[in-house]
């Protein structure tokens, strides 16, 4: 935790800077995510000398570099404060009260949100979900996550910013992440020795170890069954893992596919973890790498051990960073004890590393296509698919990517083998799930429990009472209402990555799904004209409602772009924007029935309210200054919509 | 589903059968049997992206975009659609809304893809409240014009430019609506880079960024490209 210093720009300085960076990288494009953001944790900016710097190392176009560094939320190519602080904006931070606590401290600091102070010491903005739903308001200092976050906690930060203090000087307990674990069960409760499900994959069978699996002829020549690395696929596929992301794929074919796949001179497979948890209300990869990165770790090595793979990811969200050091430290660790390495565990040939890449602020990067994209140093555009990663992953070879939970899950299939596995859960969903649970509930954290549990039983565990609405799956899973609490959380019932965010009956659903909405438009990528411009018009639309402005037309509309966006866009980002909108309406239509003023039309604009800032700026408020709008000249509405509560469109309370 | 011998493999396409060679992709194959899928951001010299969508067609009742699936034998592919068509007619609204398009006062009217498809299609309102964005003109190059105002982010100047030329004087940045068109220069200025009208880039900008200067209005309205004949021809013709 190093804060750059101011004069870190003296074109000598920068040099220093940037050289133990770029060695560290191999000086390659492929690793530039990682460059930039090392780049940036040093000189506070990525400013054209420091691109200068990278471009001439590198020899890519600056385009490029400008390019990569233009798509991530957490790079900036304009100079920003020694303190950079992004207040989380979940809906769950929202209901916490975030807002007022940003406002509180950007008075303390004489700012305003967005912006730079004067002395280039501060900048304070808000950013997406930063998984601390379990122990918001949240926010993230120049990366580094502070939770629990209240009045005296902002005062606090205040001081320390108007000091200058030294972020490694700030009270350690601002920066304790709890993991707030609630309910244990197999993989929570695994108290597994590191190595033990490698042995116990390896003892299966007798095998030559990885090179046999990838020696195609000889390995098919044998019955199933028998040889360590197919042995272990078996029990993998026996167990029926299914994907722990959302989508559910069954990971043994996966992983069939990939060892499968033909290999070219000089190719190899590779095993891609990805923690990327950006869905909003989800945190529990977080308390899998912070309590059982073991296991996790475990689970890559074992995948590669199946697959034949020398080489592994583990892709870690940006608002994570603060894992890193811990993360590296199991590694070593697994390095001295013979886990990772050359013949690990003395098996002749069982070559695997793992490598830790930190993402930089994008969503749209836990697709796994864009992952790769972003593993390969560029922007996190989704790929064209087919091919798949499978077989045209990283560096267009063949590669498995699998969520943080089911590598956990494979570790232990391979201990327990596959029957112990598929006996938890349900007929479709073997094992167990882990729920991110936050919002309105008295002990908010994560709860694993064997597939099949319903909505109900949750709520009653985390002690949440008066719920009106459960939100499965972030924004991009479903919203349900109190009588389809009975269903169950299970692929055959309600899938999902894990988010439970609970909403009593205090809470606007409109509100909810109007933050939902401008998560969306801040996440797309850009890349495909429907989830590009869809997602801004769904999040003007929602304005326009909060607003008072919207129309029955508006419902139409709405529905408009979500036929649109299912059929026409480029991934699940654009397939599931507009989910959270239409759960909402079609389950709590009185929320936005009560923002229409008038059943039949209302007009878009407003005159009146567009003269707001020409009384503004002339200081005038008399009744010459106002217009009158179609609604008071017909006299069906009092006060004028143009003054006061309405005129900011972030201001709506959740 | 099976191949004949003798007979090159073929699908079906809104009820003709179209034959394929091996790798091709679908608009490919039907650009080479005639038939006209519309597109912004494929041309057949360059990479296919995949990202405008206008291409989309129904393979076997599932979106896709024909300018990179791979055509197979038995596919049975729909295009020419009410559904598909509503569909194009909104993608194309959206790229109006989210630039500044005012058509009767640009250089490219009447040679722009954009204007030309929509018209292809039936367009007739924008029908999303505009963006209004604001996007500075390059004037810097001596004998080049960048309008960004008309960009659509097709990224058929990036491919052509790196692939073609050489050169990546141009590529995409930001993020989501605020995606833009950036030049390869510390000064971000087109005038500080290698590029040439005589590059390929200068001419695949199917809209009306890339403009060479000292040119204005060298052909009449009236009398341009699509002013002849509409764009379903044009593109078979021209085979872009």
């Amino acid at each position: 935790m190093v804060l750059g210093n101011p004069e870190s720009h003296a074109p000598d300085r920068l040099d220093e800077l940037l050289q133990p960076i770029l060695t560290r990288w191999g000086s390659a494009a492929r690793n530039l995510v990682q460059i930039l953001r090392e780049a940036q944790e040093a000189c506070d900016w990525l400013s054209p000398g420091v691109i200068d710097r990278l471009q001439r190392a590198l020899g890519v176009p600056r385009a490029k570099i400008e390019g990569v560094a233009g798509f991530y939320a957490f790079f900036y190519t304009q100079p920003r404060g020694r303190y950079r602080v992004l207040f989380s904006d979940n809906v769950t931070d929202r209901m916490l009260g975030n807002r007022a606590l940003l406002d509180r401290l950007c008075r303390q600091l004489w700012i305003e949100p967005g912006k730079t102070s004067e002395d280039g010491l501060v900048s304070v903005a808000s950013t997406s979900c930063t998984g601390l739903c379990d122990q918001g308001p949240a926010l993230l200092v120049n990366g580094f996550a502070v939770g629990r976050l209240d009045a005296a906690r902002i005062d606090a930060i205040g001081e320390l910013i108007r000091d200058a203090v030294p972020l490694a000087d700030w009270p350690a307990e601002f920066f304790a992440v709890a993991d707030n674990v609630r309910r244990a069960d197999i993989l929570l409760g695994s108290a597994m020795a590191p190595g033990d499900a490698l042995r116990a994959a390896h003892a299966r069978a007798p095998s030559d170890g990885m090179l046999a699996s990838n020696m195609r002829s000889w390995r098919e020549g044998l019955p199933r069954g028998v040889g360590g690395p197919d042995a272990l696929l078996d029990e993998i596929k026996r167990a029926n893992l299914r994907g722990r992301g959302g989508a559910g794929f069954i990971a043994g074919l996966k992983w069939e596919a990939c060892r499968n796949a033909p290999l070219a001179p000089g190719q190899q497979r590779f095993v891609v973890c990805n923690a990327d948890e950006g869905e909003p209300g989800t945190f529990k990869d977080r308390v899998l790498l912070s309590a059982h990165a073991d296991l996790v770790f475990e689970g890559m090595t074992v995948a590669a051990y199946a697959l034949g793979a020398r080489r592994g990811f583990l892709y870690l969200r940006g608002e994570y960073r603060y894992l890193l050091d811990r993360l590296q430290a199991v590694l070593a660790r697994r390095r001295a004890a013979g886990l990772l390495g050359g013949n690990i565990l003395g098996i002749p040939g069982a070559d695997f590393e793992i490598e830790i890449h930190v993402g930089a602020g994008a969503y749209v990067c836990g697709e796994e296509s864009a992952l790769i994209e972003s593993l390969e140093g560029k922007r996190g555009t989704p790929r064209n698919r087919p091919p798949f990663p499978v077989t045209n992953g990283y560096l267009d070879q063949p590669t498995v990517v699998n969520n943080v939970e089911t590598f956990a899950a494979a570790a232990l299939v391979a201990l327990n083998g596959g029957d112990w596995f598929r006996a938890i859960g349900t007929g479709k969903s073997a094992g167990t799930k882990l729920l991110s649970v936050s919002g309105d509930c008295a002990r908010p954290g994560v709860y694993e429990y064997p597939f099949g549990v319903s909505v109900a039983e949750v709520l009653a565990d985390c002690g949440a009472v008066d719920a009106q609405a459960v939100q499965v799956g972030g924004p991009s899973g479903v919203c349900l209402a109190p009588d389809e609490f009975a269903r169950r959380i299970a692929f055959e019932d309600i899938p999902t990555a894990g988010a439970f965010t609970v909403f009593d009956r205090t809470r606007d659903m409109f509100e909810v799904a109007r933050n939902f909405a401008h998560f969306f438009a801040h996440e797309s990528c850009g890349f495909c004209t429907p989830c590009r411009v869809g997602t801004s018009l769904l999040r003007n639309l929602m304005d326009k409602l909060h607003d008072g402005h919207g129309s029955p037309y508006d419902f139409a509309e709405i529905e408009k772009l979500n036929r649109l966006l299912q059929a026409m866009s480029h991934c699940g980002l654009g397939h599931t924007a507009c989910n959270p909108v239409l759960d909402t309406i079609a389950r709590f239509r009185p929320a936005y029935a009560r923002r229409l003023e008038r059943e039949d039309y209302t007009p878009a604009f407003d005159l009146d309210r567009a003269l707001a800032p020409a009384r503004r700026m002339t200081g005038r408020d008399d009744p010459g200054a106002h217009l009158q709008t179609v609604a008071e000249a017909g006299g069906e509405s009092g006060a004028s919509p143009g003054c006061g509560a309405r005129e900011d469109s972030e201001g709506g309370r959740v | 589903m099976s191949i004949n011998p003798g007979f090159a493999p073929s699908f079906s396409l809104d009820g003709r059968q179209v034959p394929f060679t091996a790798g091709q992709t679908i608009i490919q194959a039907a650009a080479a049997a005639g038939i006209y899928i519309p597109h912004l951001c494929y041309r057949p010299e360059l990479k296919p992206h995949g990202s405008c969508k206008l291409c989309t067609v129904k393979v076997n009742g599932r979106q896709a975009s024909s300018c990179t699936l791979q055509a197979q034998a038995g596919m049975v592919v729909e295009s020419d659609t009410d559904e598909l068509n509503d569909e194009r007619r909104a993608l194309l609204q959206m790229l109006f809304v989210e630039g500044n398009h005012f058509c009767p006062s640009c250089e490219k009217s009447g040679d722009c893809k954009l204007q030309a498809t929509a018209c292809e299609l039936g367009m007739t309102s924008p029908h999303y409240d505009h963006f209004f964005p604001s996007r500075p003109v390059d004037a810097s190059h001596p004998d080049v014009l960048l309008d960004f105002n008309r960009c659509i982010l097709c990224s058929l100047c990036v491919r052509a430019s790196r692939d073609i030329d050489g050169k990546s004087v141009f590529a995409l940045s930001g993020r989501g609506i605020g995606s833009r068109l950036i030049v390869n220069a510390r000064s971000g200025r087109l005038g500080d880079t290698d590029f040439s009208a005589a590059d390929k880039a200068a001419s695949v900008c199917p809209v009306g960024v890339i403009l060479p200067k000292r040119r204005g209005f060298a052909v009449p309205i009236g009398e341009r490209t699509y002013d002849a004949a509409p764009i379903s021809v044009v593109a078979l013709r021209e085979g872009e």
